[in-house]
């Protein structure tokens, strides 16, 4: 059994401060296997990853490659075990070229000089043994995101990496590109590369994986093969108890229009266009989904639709009434919701306190505004602990920062700022980004929730799953420009994904 | 794989080369336009603009020179007057000391190393903030040069200039280009090394990338505490370098704070070179050229009150900087300490 593990990690236990992020973890990896690493955010995975590739020292836990115990002191050792790592955030320099990208760390030179001539011939010949096509003198921020994921593979290939582990790999990807991707792997496999596969998207896992290890705080909880099992089951297994994956809603009865966007077009910070010409409506009691791959307009589009950016051409009519750009209180005060996509960024204050995070819209409003320039503190206090419990936001005190919380309860904390303010239109961009699948479900019931309590909803999103299992109607997004608006009941992943990269599904 | 969405827009490489280098190429045609036309006036106080230029860019673009190092890697270094001063110092009173010349540079380049360590050891082990930790070199070599000085140290002389044979007797180019002191030349070596360096090698492959994007550099083995040591202290020896120059080169004895901003204007000169070796050079002797040409108009016979005359460096530093070089990329972790965990 042993000769054929490519990989075995043995009880590694890796504290940080006040958190146990692995606790005696046991994982091993058949040679030429796709292993599947499941797990919630915060389980562990990428942690234990992290160790396995030197970049974290483990606290307890030995390592054996091939058979062999090793010690890995640095990703230097990592790498010279044929261990390569394609990280969730890619570890590119995007002022580099692909080549300078691809030998850093391990030059080929010429006397003092970098051989750039050899480098871009030994990087064409990887390229085409694996079928990944790159231009090596491409720089690595002008290419796609997806191109980009190719050239981290080849730097794994590169150092002639037998084992790769792919973090959470998909999240960037479209639909397509996803399929490219795993086609990709299993090609690797028959040249006996071994995969470790991080992700938290069930789907992807009963497609392309053999094996499947899952975690849950810190710990391992169970192993099982796509054979024995399906979604609902992997889904019990990483958060421990049964979740629902599709949201349950009754067909919407779509009322009045509330808001009416009419010919928008916003030119970026470079000139260029970034939405262009774009119109659609929302009605009371709906929830238009706009689906598209990330930077094909959809940030610009929130932007101005919520007040934070002005607008070349066009208007946005809110509840009848034109409103004006760039005056987010306006809109605030006049029923306007927003849940941002970048919770850290324009969500929350992250060094305040819950309480006042929760006042941040409606702060100098009563009764939150005392007498005189005072804050009245039991009020703010009150409305805290209420939206608190409300929406299930799980800290010890409304008096902690908002920057301890978690992701999916930071993210709860402005959904129940948002949603407690009596709004009636609701802009949510991307609002799971990077949470557990408990978080999701919870999130996506309360937008039900609001739906159906009148509430004309628009929920920008590149996760066509969550696209489809929330929108009445889809729109896609592709280079700024609305490209289709269809019934939800018309649409389909594959119907979705291609017009999401471009082209019509409807005329082949 | 779609590959469609963010592909760069097209443009002709002509208009790119001219977007990126037009600006450039124009200021170099106008200064040397203006140099030749003077020279057919009046040879002899050109050829002294053209020399001064160069004297008073050589410390600049040292400091320059230092500056980069740092910021290339990923730590600021407002350090660099500082660092400067005190190798001036060092180096005069090694001068005073032992009157070897050779040694008392050797002396002065150590002492601005040792600076560069200190800053090294702030900002990359400490992680203290990296504008603090350059402040602290400059009080420090502020404080410690005010105090050790004493008034009536006399030295032994100073570098003299060597004329390298018949390149010497070139009208115009040769006493500006190749009658100079030995710093002086280390220096228009330095820039080419320099930039051989940070663009040819591995050495400056790893330290782009540890100051871009220091994450990327350690995944892959780079050790990034390594690479800004290393950087940061060479810096600080080219500073003290650029420190003989003034006490054993240039001036050949010391005074208090005599650095009088040089290091400061070389972080000016830094990033008008675009954090380039060859830019920072060109950028050097632009300030050079602006301020031997105020010195020599204030003798000149013109109808215009000399504090017009003296504006003159400042308002082409304006001129320059705000209307002609665009923007400039800063490394994009310049300043960010780097955490391992």
């Amino acid at each position: 059994m042993t000769e054929n593990l490519a990989l075995e990690i043995r009880h590694v236990t890796k504290r940080f401060p006040g958190v146990l992020a692995n606790d005696d973890v046991s994982f091993n990896l058949r040679k030429g296997e796709i292993h599947a690493l499941l797990g919630e955010n915060g389980a562990g995975k990428s942690t234990l990853m992290n160790v396995v590739y030197g970049l974290y020292a483990p606290d307890e836990g030995e390592f054996l490659i091939n058979g062999k115990p090793v010690e890995i002191k640095g990703p230097h050792d990592a790498i010279n075990y044929g261990i390569g790592m394609v990280h969730q955030h890619f570890m590119l320099v995007p002022v580099f070229s692909v080549i300078e990208n691809m030998i850093l760390g391990s030059e080929v030179t010429k006397g003092t000089s970098l051989d750039i001539k050899r480098a871009r011939r030994e990087i064409l010949e990887i390229s085409e043994a694996y079928g990944l096509e790159v231009d090596p003198d491409a720089i690595v921020e002008d290419i796609p995101v997806g191109v980009q994921q190719r050239v981290e593979i080849l730097k794994a290939l590169y150092r002639k990496a037998k084992i790769l582990v792919l973090d959470e790999p998909t999240a960037v990807l479209t639909p397509q590109e996803a399929d490219d991707l795993f086609r990709v792997m299993r090609n690797l496999t028959e040249k006996g590369v071994s995969i470790i596969f991080i992700t938290h998207k069930l789907k992807e896992i009963l497609n392309v994986a053999d094996r499947v290890t899952v975690m849950r705080r810190g710990k391992v909880v169970g192993h099982t093969t796509p054979a024995e099992t399906d979604q609902q089951g992997l889904a019990t297994m990483m958060v421990g108890r049964s979740v629902l994956l599709e949201v349950e809603k009754a067909p919407a009865e779509p009322a009045e229009i509330v808001l009416q966007i009419s010919d928008l077009t916003i030119k970026d910070e470079r000139g260029v266009s970034a939405v262009k010409d774009i119109s659609f409506e929302v009605r009371a009691g709906e929830i238009l989904g706009i689906a598209g791959v990330q930077g094909n307009g959809q940030t610009q589009l929130a932007e101005a639709i919520t007040g934070l950016r002005g607008v070349d051409t066009g208007t946005v009519t809110l509840l009848g009434e034109v409103a004006p750009f760039e005056k987010p209180r306006y809109l605030v005060e006049h029923g306007m919701g927003h849940v941002p996509e970048d919770r850290h960024k324009h969500g929350l204050v992250l060094p305040y306190s819950l309480a006042d995070n929760m006042v941040l819209c409606t702060y100098y409003q009563k009764p939150f505004a005392g007498k005189m320039l005072m804050r009245n503190e039991q009020a703010i206090q009150e409305n805290a602990d209420g939206l608190m419990e409300r929406f299930d936001v799980r800290a010890p005190s409304a008096a902690v920062a908002a920057s301890t919380l978690s992701g999916g309860n930071q993210q709860k904390v402005i959904v129940g700022r948002e949603f407690s303010r009596g709004i009636e239109v609701l802009v949510a961009n991307q609002p799971t980004r990077g949470l557990d699948v408990g978080s999701i479900e919870y999130i996506h019931k309360e937008i039900v929730k609001m739906r159906d309590e009148g509430v004309g909803v628009v929920v920008i999103s590149a996760e066509l799953d969550e696209i489809l299992s929330l929108a009445d109607r889809i729109a896609v997004m592709f280079r700024g420009e609305i490209v289709t608006i269809i019934d939800a009941k018309d649409a389909t992943r594959e119907k979705l994904g291609l017009w999401m990269a471009g082209s019509n599904p409807d005329e082949k | 794989m779609q590959n469609s969405n963010n592909l760069p827009t097209q443009v002709s490489p002509l208009k790119q080369f001219l977007k990126r280098w037009g600006s450039t190429i124009g200021i170099a045609l106008g200064v040397i336009g203006i140099t030749i036309w003077q020279y057919n006036l009046n040879s002899q106080i050109t050829e002294a603009v053209v020399a001064s230029s160069i004297r008073q860019a050589t410390p600049l673009v040292l400091g320059a020179l230092c500056g980069l190092l740092g910021e290339r890697s990923g730590v600021i270094n407002i350090g660099i007057e500082g660092q400067m001063l005190l190798g001036a110092f060092v180096g005069f009173l090694a001068n005073v000391w032992t009157g070897n010349l050779l040694f008392a540079v050797f002396a002065a380049v150590a002492a601005g190393a040792l600076m560069g360590l200190l800053l090294a050891y702030m900002s990359v082990t400490l992680k203290m903030d990296q504008i603090i930790g350059g402040t602290v070199i400059n009080i420090l070599a502020l404080g410690l040069t005010g105090y050790f000085y004493q008034v009536g140290l006399t030295t032994q002389g100073k570098l003299q200039p060597i004329a390298l044979g018949a390149l010497a007797d070139i009208p115009l180019i040769g006493p500006a280009f190749f009658n100079n002191p030995p710093i002086t030349y280390a220096t228009f070596i330095l820039v080419f090394v320099v930039h051989y360096v940070l663009f040819y090698t591995k050495w400056g492959l790893r330290t782009r990338a540890v100051g871009e994007h220091p994450r990327a550099a350690d995944t892959l083995g780079v050790n990034v505490f390594k690479v800004r040591y290393v950087n940061v202290i060479l810096g600080g020896a080219i500073a003290g370098l650029a420190g003989a120059f003034l006490t054993l080169e240039a001036v050949g004895s010391f005074e208090r704070a005599m650095t009088n901003g040089r290091g400061f204007v070389a972080l000016a000169v830094m990033i008008f070179g675009k954090y380039t070796p060859l830019g920072a050079w060109g950028a050097a002797l632009l300030f050079g050229f602006a301020n031997a040409m105020q010195t020599q108009l204030q003798f000149a016979d013109i109808q215009v009150p000399h504090q017009f005359i003296g504006m003159l460096p400042y308002i082409l530093t304006i001129v320059v900087l705000s209307g002609f070089v665009g923007r400039t990329r800063v490394p994009a972790a310049d300043g960010v300490p780097y955490d391992k965990e």
